[in-house]
């Protein structure tokens, strides 16, 4: 019998009441959002359950939302995946755009480790509890977290690039 | 302030210099990479030595980061897929296809049985090349030049037969959404027939070279094991996985591109050692030829893209004659296309593991969020953990059994 995604759901909310929330399905993948502070427990639970199984950390990666309020700026997106009965879920942790913080799920997944270090290489998301939080794409020197969105992809001084024709905006542009 | 933050060789001198004062034995750090001929890619290892044993190791990775994630946010769908080619670029045809499945998956876009046998015949190819390369290198890295010589030539063969289908050999860019820029021509057809004909000789012979060989038995059986558990743990997928005896197949798991319609098994290792990476793979080669043999047999009649001209290219005679098909053309290039607001996580298995794509659109021309899950930079972690208490010389096999594609592991 597989694993139904509104058990998923009463187990999680039964444990953990309002704290999970936002029950979605989306493009044949479950999700919801949890609480960032009590993240850890929830992926413990989910891994640990006799029920749920929640075996396998697929993928873990940040999102900027700058539009956001600022208790929502961030997000960190987890992919779950139970071999067993071949469920994927998707969680997300919300977090706060000034000071960005989740606890590590590096004690629960080996393979968190260096996922978590990309997270925080190029968005600054402090994963707390992480063994060894330093960059690890970027170089060592770099001081900015490249992926946020106030970040733009190129040199905003180029002048020898006019993209004003093909729909971008005119950043790079002198247009008086 | 955790030691590990350090740069390694700061907390190797300290290690150094207790064992000193211990025991009087010289511990030494040896630096392996960025550019070194055994590593066949960009990616440094500072190894702590006792003589030729490996004490702790630190890698280093990121020397080809290109920011294919930031890129990608910043340029229209089609614009993308030339970067897909890019990561693991020894297979290139596969990161393509589940590029093109991502979208289609985010734009519910049905596509048409036919591409979807095709894209099976071509991720199969791919697959052969890149356990060709992963294989034969091995043999090489452990003293076997010849085996690698002579299976290149399939590898060229194949990439021939990509030639033929979209005119680019490495990095492919084959496809569109929906389907394929053109039907495969009879041309294509014959070359893959004279492929399947011609190869397993070939691979048989290759097998025979090293599988039952007691140098290279000895080099590999026990050498960089990794336990079930631990890989499990460790977030591995695809060839590596299975070595250590679990069998997750993202093909089997969740079908993509009718891959239920076709009979394959899926080999599965026992100690998840050098020898049986090795093994799975080879296994691997010749599921694929199984399953490339029955989409050619199966192979349905019909058009060879799906009816979606918000996102196909319009014939290029219609965009020269054509007002409509010059529109739509310009509009489809300049990435003017309707892009619902969704997410979508879609992953295919790749030459190393399971390859997804999450996407987060906005509804505006580009991604809002794209992230590459590539399980070679997932896997490559594991690394140091693997060649503790190991030679040198076994580290190099089991860093070449492992396929580590910097494209990949750098994105």
């Amino acid at each position: 019998m597989a694993l139904e995604t509104t058990v998923i759901e009463d187990k999680l909310t039964e444990k953990f009441g309002d704290k999970v929330f936002g029950f979605v399905d989306i493009k044949d993948m479950f999700s919801f959002e949890v609480e960032a502070a009590s993240a850890n427990d929830v992926l413990r639970f989910l891994k640990e359950d006799a029920v749920l199984r929640f075996n396998f950390l697929t993928d873990v990666c940040g999102v900027h939302y700058p539009d956001n309020e600022v208790e929502r700026q961030f997000a960190v997106v987890y992919h779950l995946h139970n071999w067993m009965d071949n469920v994927r879920i998707r969680i997300k942790a919300f977090l706060n755009g000034e000071n960005p913080e989740i606890d590590s799920a590096t004690n629960l997944y080996l393979g968190a480790n260096w996922q978590e270090r990309e997270t925080y290489d190029f968005y600054g998301i402090i994963f707390k509890g992480h063994p060894q939080l330093k960059r690890i794409l970027n170089m060592d020197e770099m001081t900015v977290f490249p992926m946020r969105k106030e970040y733009p992809m190129e040199d905003g001084g180029r002048t020898d690039k006019d993209d004003r024709f093909f729909g971008r905006k005119p950043d790079n542009v002198n247009n008086n | 302030m955790s030691d590990l933050l350090l740069p390694p060789e700061l907390r190797y001198a300290k290690m150094i210099e207790q064992r000193q004062n211990e025991d009087g034995s010289e511990l030494a750090i040896l630096n392996l990479g960025p550019t070194h001929p055994a590593t066949h890619g960009i990616f440094q290892n500072i190894l702590l030595m006792d003589g030729e044993r490996i004490l702790d190791g630190e890698g280093t990775v990121g020397y080809i980061h290109r920011a294919f994630e930031k890129i990608a946010e910043n340029r229209p769908f089609y614009q993308i897929t030339p970067l897909t080619d890019r990561m693991n670029y020894c297979s290139s045809p596969i990161n393509n296809m589940g590029w093109w499945m991502t979208l289609e998956k985010a734009l519910d876009i049905e596509v048409p049985k036919r591409v979807q046998y095709l894209r099976v015949i071509i991720m199969e190819l791919a697959r052969i090349a890149d356990h060709i390369i992963c294989n034969s290198v091995l043999g090489v890295d452990t003293g076997a030049l010849t085996g690698f010589l002579y299976v290149f030539q399939y590898r060229e063969k194949i990439y021939e037969i990509y030639e033929e289908i979209c005119g680019a050999r490495l990095t492919t860019n084959m496809g569109r959404i929906g389907g394929f820029e053109r039907d495969w021509s009879p041309a294509a057809f014959k070359k893959i027939n004279d492929f399947l004909e011609e190869f397993p000789a070939i691979w048989t012979e290759f097998e025979n070279l090293l599988s039952r060989n007691r140098i290279f038995m000895d080099r590999t059986i026990n050498v960089g094991p990794i336990s079930a558990e631990k890989a499990m743990s460790y977030g591995f997928t695809g060839p590596n996985l299975r070595a250590a005896g679990i069998d997750y197949d993202v093909r089997v798991m969740k079908p993509y591109s009718s891959y239920e319609d076709f009979e394959f098994d899926v080999p599965v290792g026992q100690s998840g050692d050098t020898y049986d990476r090795f093994c799975v793979r080879n296994a691997e080669v010749w599921e694929s030829l199984k399953i490339i043999k029955q989409a050619l047999e199966k192979l349905p009649e019909g058009p060879f893209h799906a009816n979606v001209p918000d996102y196909y290219l319009p014939p290029k005679e219609d965009v020269y004659n054509n007002m409509e098909a010059l529109i739509y053309h310009f509009k489809i290039v300049m990435g003017e296309v309707p892009v619902p607001k969704t997410e979508v996580y879609h992953a295919v298995e790749g030459g190393n593991g399971e390859l997804g794509f999450y996407l987060i659109t906005d509804g505006s021309r580009t991604p809002y969020r794209l992230h590459f899950r590539r399980p070679c930079f997932i896997y490559y972690q594991a690394f140091n953990d693997m060649v503790k208490g190991q030679m040198l010389s076994d580290a190099i096999a089991t860093l070449s059994s492992l396929n580590v594609i910097a494209g990949e592991l750098d994105a």
